[in-house]
């Protein structure tokens, strides 16, 4: 067990929960993606700050780390938007309408999946299947999952985001 | 913990269960949470305390009954009903029933077929647990195989009533679980892991996510058996992260049996120890692979390797490893409770027991269902989902982007591992996603592939490169640019990616392919002769003036 830490990256109260994390596993090295979750949660998102944190403290290359980061589909380098919609494509979802809920939530933000619009309010996602097949096709806005829903209504729920 | 006091404990729950004249239980399950269950919870809670009779009526939390279409459900107990489609407006109704008779216009009439047709070991407790309490688990029975396995049986008695039994791993490739158990404690070492496969990955499969949520004690106690089988120490439940319900009952579970003395040092007074970790996944479908998984849980790139050695010789940090998908398990208390043969009694030949399906796509009733092993394609489809009106079958996909698509003449072949992949598909964990008419088979096909394509690895060249080609040309069909040579890259391309791709992800990926060739081979050729899309699915370019 490592018993040396490393300096926090700053004065910002998140990083201490960043290194609970790393703590809670004695900053051995295969928790790496512990930390990079708990860091993600954090900020939002992984940028170079937290990557070099994570592998200073658990003592091993940047290279490894970054490899790890842009391995994983839900880690992101890139600040996500203050909503986040979450379009399922599952194979239930996909047969079930999916793909044309998706393209009405593309026209009505203009932005393509896996983009954030550029005032950083929405961010769109596809999800690989959420396991929620049984309300297909489905989205999640924000963490609410929504099943059954139809385009226009998927389209709503992203407007109500713009008024408030 | 000995019998005694678990006994104690058990009967204290069961008491506290029977003191109620009626006991109200919510579903909390992710669909019926993502149907507002939790506000219908409140609403009912509000009103039995409003009306003071909260002390002879209790509402309390429940797991998934499978019909999540229905959601939110509730059921009544010792009553039994059950409600579909509550809504927090009911509540005053639900309650005024309790004494009187049920609410029609909302019950759920449990003996059709979608219900009457299963039989559930695996989702024994049909529900009816509270998933975030230890001794809602314990009332029914649960941890007192293990405490008696501790107290009776050696090891080596354990595994063999795990052979008698017949059991097969229910990640898909169907391997022995005994002779996998035999492999780990028989491997020489001074440390053993055990560890839960909980990355079900397969798009269109939810069958992991519902036990782990539902029966996270039930989980954790077949753990505890094989650990105390193969002589393993420590373990690791590996969980995706997109499933957080999962996760965060897990974690309670887990913190539950350690203060109860079920998880860590000396359990139950022997000298056997398990620690239990949790270990998030983060959205990589290889990982389900079993030595992906290893890696991952290395805190490394989920990369699989080359096969031997096995996890089973040489697993994490090398040590012998045993690992087992998450309803393989689940199986394990029910198996070792009531005995080898009388599981070996349920199922076909060679497929012993039952499985669990998520059962989606075109059928009236999509859900979660648990039926046994033999029972054919067609009883599925047709008697407990049911086509939807108007809608005619087309084909069955199982195994998701390494199974295949069955079509209709297909249908009367007993569900077990050997006669699915007969049949060009695979068991897999458990999608079944029933296609009509409305759906064109080359996308579906595409569909499967630019899944397989995104998810590969990369290691390896045959599925790097491979996945990727086939897309291409899948994708040229489906635009009506293709032409016969291409099908014919395309089926030898299939050939080369699953016969030398390194793991099961390339190995698997052309069977959407080539299963839809063999049955749907008409669709391709009308993408491709007749520039059509017969379901009218595909946007194909015509040329004008041609």
């Amino acid at each position: 067990m490592r018993t040396k830490t490393t300096a926090l990256p700053s004065e910002d109260k998140r990083w201490r929960i960043v290194m609970a994390t790393m703590r809670k596993h004695g900053f051995a090295p295969d928790a790496l993606i512990e930390t990079l979750h708990s860091a993600q949660e954090a900020f939002g998102y992984l940028d170079d700050v937290a990557l070099r944190y994570a592998a200073d403290s658990l003592g091993i290359p940047i290279s490894r780390v970054y490899g790890v980061a842009t391995f994983y589909n839900l880690f992101t380098l890139k600040p996500q938007g203050e909503h986040t919609c979450v379009v399922c494509l599952g194979t239930a979802c996909y047969i079930k309408g999916g793909p044309q809920i998706l393209s009405a939530l593309e026209q009505a933000t203009g932005i393509k999946r896996g983009e954030t619009t550029p005032d950083k309010q929405v961010s769109l996602v596809v999800a690989r299947c959420l396991g929620t097949c049984g309300l297909a096709p489905a989205c999640v806005f924000d963490g609410d999952v929504a099943g059954k829903i139809e385009p226009s209504q998927a389209v709503a729920r992203i407007k109500e985001w713009e008024t408030t | 913990m000995n019998t005694d006091e678990l006994h104690e404990l058990a009967t204290a729950a069961k008491e506290a269960q029977t003191a109620f004249d009626h006991r109200i239980i919510v579903c909390s399950g992710t669909g019926c949470q993502s149907l507002q269950s939790e506000q219908v919870y409140e609403s009912i809670e509000g009103e039995l305390k409003s009306r003071g009779i909260g002390h002879r009526c209790s509402v309390v939390h429940g797991g998934c009954r499978g019909l999540c279409e229905a959601g939110p459900l509730v059921s009544v107990e010792p009553d039994h009903l059950l409600y579909q489609g509550v809504k927090t407006d009911d509540a005053p109704e639900l309650v005024d029933s309790l004494d009187a008779a049920p609410v029609e216009r909302l019950t759920l009439d449990v003996s059709i077929p979608f219900f009457s047709r299963q039989k559930k070991i695996v989702l024994e407790h049909n529900g009816m647990i509270d998933p975030e309490s230890i001794e809602s688990y314990m009332a029914t029975g649960g941890y007192s195989t293990l405490v008696r396995i501790l107290a009776e049986l050696t090891p080596a008695q354990v595994i063999e009533q795990l052979t008698k039994s017949g059991l097969r791993g229910r990640g898909g490739a169907g391997y022995s679980t005994g002779l996998k158990w035999n492999t780990v404690a028989k491997a020489v070492a001074n440390h053993r892991y055990v560890v839960c496969n909980g990355d079900e990955g397969d798009p269109g499969a939810f069958m992991d996510r519902s036990v782990m949520e539902d029966v996270p004690h039930q989980l954790i106690e077949g753990m505890l058996i094989a650990a105390y089988a193969v002589g393993a120490d420590a373990g690791y439940l590996y969980v995706r992260a997109e499933y957080p319900l999962a996760v965060k009952r897990l974690r309670r579970a887990i913190r539950q049996a350690e203060k109860h003395g079920l998880l860590g040092h000396d359990i139950c007074g022997t000298r056997f120890s398990f620690k239990l970790d949790i270990r998030l996944g983060a959205g990589a479908f290889v990982c389900g692979e079993e030595t992906a998984l290893i890696a991952s849980i290395e805190g490394r790139r989920g990369t699989p390797r080359p096969r031997p050695p096995y996890p089973a010789a040489h697993g994490i940090w090398g040590y012998p490893t045993l690992i087992n998908n998450v309803e393989t398990f689940a199986n394990i208390v029910p198996v070792l409770r009531e005995g080898g043969e009388w599981f070996s009694t349920i199922g076909t030949e060679r497929s012993k027991g039952t499985k669990v399906f998520a059962l989606t796509g075109s059928v009236s009733h999509t859900g979660l269902i648990e039926v046994p092993m033999g029972i054919t394609l067609r009883e599925i489809v047709y008697e407990i989902g049911g086509l939807p009106p108007g809608k005619r079958f087309k084909a069955v996909q199982t195994g998701g982007p390494s199974g295949g698509c069955i079509p209709a003449e297909h249908l009367d072949i007993p569900v077990d591992y050997e006669s699915l992949a007969q049949v060009g598909s695979f068991m897999g964990s458990g999608g079944m996603i029933v296609i009509d008419e409305s759906a064109c088979m080359v996308d579906v096909a595409k569909f499967f592939m630019e899944f397989c394509m995104s998810e590969s690895c990369g290691k390896c060249i045959p599925c790097r490169v491979g996945t990727a080609e086939m897309y291409h040309l899948l994708d040229k069909i489906t635009l009506g640019e293709a032409t016969l040579d291409d099908l014919a890259m395309l089926e030898d391309l299939a050939d080369v990616v699953k016969h030398s791709s390194l793991c099961g992800l390339g190995q698997g990926s052309p069977n959407p392919v080539v299963s839809t060739l063999r049955y749907f081979r008409s669709e391709y050729l009308a993408h491709i002769v007749d520039k059509t899309c017969p379901a009218g699915v595909c946007t194909i370019h015509q040329e004008v003036g041609v």
